[in-house]
């Protein structure tokens, strides 16, 4: 730690699955962090990542995972910063196998790469289990369940540093337990110091999706401009031994850290804001302080708590078919009203000529779309695209409005172009909760 | 940040900024002054009713707003507002990311 051991620099080098690189590699070089956190998980993207892993058993991490490690694990290495990952997703050993090997071809020797398991709890629950926050079991989806994880806590991730850890990798850990883990280490904090544990959750939380604090999502030209966007800088947290933070970013890199920034994230995916759950306490975020000191500085302080939770809540994910989408373009004068023609020519051929039963979603970019539903649209735009999609467990049903919409290329309205059709696998998720004390995580140190 | 003059504010967007989450089929915005003075203005304005009535194909279930006063903020709750949410909607927007802007959109009223 720098400072006489009483700040502790937590950097963020990813906070989605597609996140970028180079700001990360930056940040490992002139960040002087401690820890590097890189958030690569979705409640979806576990799922998806057990499909990768039943249909290759050596697959189902992080599809970047090599890029990342190859990227940082020789800066990392150099300035003694512990990465804590949850790229494994839904095979956490082969990620850290993967590492392990990397870290070989690269010619770093002594690191110590801890691989977490036990957040795979499929044969722990009970299919008569019911949904957390919406009636129903489990049983009663009738799909093909593709996995079951817990999110994991500190706990899980503490005795993997404790053990000198260089790299923790992980698959289904929390999001905020990534960053308090270190700080519950490094300043001893137990599970009984709950103002404490909110103070670290409440750091992980504003951190943990990455330029979402440092002025990535947040420009509005005009009116919420942020300075050089296209190098943003990932963020950093100072932390004090009682938890309180300073939110920054490095010198010579786009965006910019305020009081606005921090007050989006702090809310962001947040209901109650006075519980905020988590394996590792129940948050109150609700008399947050925030002082912006100028200069990519604010800082933050005054998290509350209340002890943590009996359960774990436990992503269970389903085989949901596919959603298939097709769209044609029309510019130019009439090309709303050509748009228009195509949208009722598609919808008469798929429910009538083909008795399609699937909901037939239509519509038209550039008049209305994602706001659709919610009753708005722009009516006099020259450039618009049809899009059509539909969810189906049927690969034929979804073939079937690709072609239908292609066909509008010769037998539509004219001047219709650019068609594009494609079918993704798609995936259910629902929640469940798991008694914490029959989950059991544990830990393996992989060597170079 | 927020160059518009008092005179020129005609939406909410004009005194205030938001962010959207989403967690299954529940959205959340949250709202946020860029002058504390017009926190009892974006109060008046943003009302629970008017949210669901603004949207009422859309916003199917329960509203509730939280209201973060010394940060002069609000958090809206909205359930089963997703159209089903990211598993089950055919928006192109499934996570409903650009919920923040159908907030932001709304008319202000000075005088309300």
């Amino acid at each position: 730690m720098t400072e006489g051991n009483r700040i502790f620099r937590i950097g963020t080098g990813a906070g989605f699955a597609a996140d970028r690189l180079d700001a990360a590699v930056d940040l490992a070089h002139r960040g002087k962090l401690d820890v590097m956190v890189l958030e690569c998980l979705g409640e979806r993207t576990v799922a998806f990542a057990h499909r990768d892993r039943l249909a290759d058993p050596r697959r189902g991490y992080n599809h970047l995972l090599d890029r990342r490690m190859r990227a940082l694990l020789p800066v990392c290495h150099a300035s003694g910063t512990t990465i804590i990952t949850n790229m494994g997703a839904a095979n956490p050993r082969a990620a850290a196998e993967r590492t392990r090997e990397i870290a070989r071809e690269l010619g770093i020797s002594g690191l110590r790469i801890a691989c977490i398991e036990g957040d795979d709890v499929s044969g722990l629950l009970s299919p008569d289990q019911p949904f957390m926050d919406e009636p129903g079991t489990i049983a009663a989806i009738e799909r093909h369940i593709v996995g079951m994880n817990a999110y994991l806590g500190a706990d899980a991730i503490i005795p993997a540093l404790d053990a000198g850890a260089d790299v923790v990798i992980g698959g289904r850990l929390a999001d905020p337990s990534m960053y308090l883990a270190p700080l519950m280490s490094r300043f001893g904090w137990k599970n009984s110091d709950v103002a404490a544990l909110a103070a670290g959750t409440l750091v992980g939380h504003l951190m943990e999706c990455g330029m979402q604090i440092t002025g990535g999502y947040f420009a509005d030209p005009g009116i919420k401009d942020v300075p050089d966007l296209a190098r943003c800088g990932y963020p950093i947290a100072e932390v004090s031994a009682d938890g309180s933070a300073v939110i920054t970013k490095l010198p010579a890199t786009g965006g910019f850290v305020t009081a606005a920034t921090v007050k989006e994230q702090l809310l962001y995916e947040v209901h109650d804001p006075a519980k905020y759950l988590t394996p590792d306490v129940t948050a109150d975020f609700s008399h947050v302080e925030i002082e912006d000191h100028g200069n990519d500085r604010v800082r933050v302080s005054s998290a509350a708590g209340r002890p943590r939770p009996e359960h774990l809540k436990v992503t269970v994910g389903f085989d949901a078919g596919v959603l298939a989408e097709a769209g044609v373009s029309y510019a130019g004068p009439s090309a709303g009203a050509r748009g228009r023609l195509a949208a009722q020519i598609v919808e008469s051929r798929l429910k009538i000529t083909h008795g399609l039963k699937s909901d037939i979603r239509i519509d038209l970019i550039g008049v209305s779309s994602l706001f659709a539903t919610a009753g708005k649209a722009n009516t006099d735009s020259e450039d618009v695209r049809l899009r059509v999609a539909i969810r189906t467990t049927s690969r034929e049903d979804a073939e079937l409005l690709l072609w239908e919409v292609e066909s509008l290329l010769c037998c539509g309205p004219a001047g219709g172009g650019g068609f594009r059709g494609v079918i993704t696998p798609a995936i259910m998720t629902k929640s469940v909760l798991i008694n914490r004390t029959i989950v059991h995580p544990t830990f393996e140190m992989f060597e170079t | 940040m927020n160059p518009i003059r008092r005179n020129e504010r005609s939406l909410v967007r004009d005194i205030a900024h938001a962010r959207a989450g989403d967690k299954g089929n529940t959205s959340n915005v949250n709202v946020w002054v860029y002058d504390p003075a017009d926190f009892a203005l974006l109060k008046r304005n943003l009302t629970v009713e008017r949210i669901k009535r603004e949207f009422p194909r859309l916003m199917r279930g329960a509203v509730t707003r939280y209201e973060i006063e010394h940060l002069h903020g609000l958090n809206f709750v909205m359930r089963d507002a997703l159209e089903g949410g990211v598993n089950a909607s055919l928006n192109l927007d499934s996570h409903g990311k650009s919920w923040s802007y159908l907030i932001l959109g709304l008319k202000l009223d000075e005088k309300s």
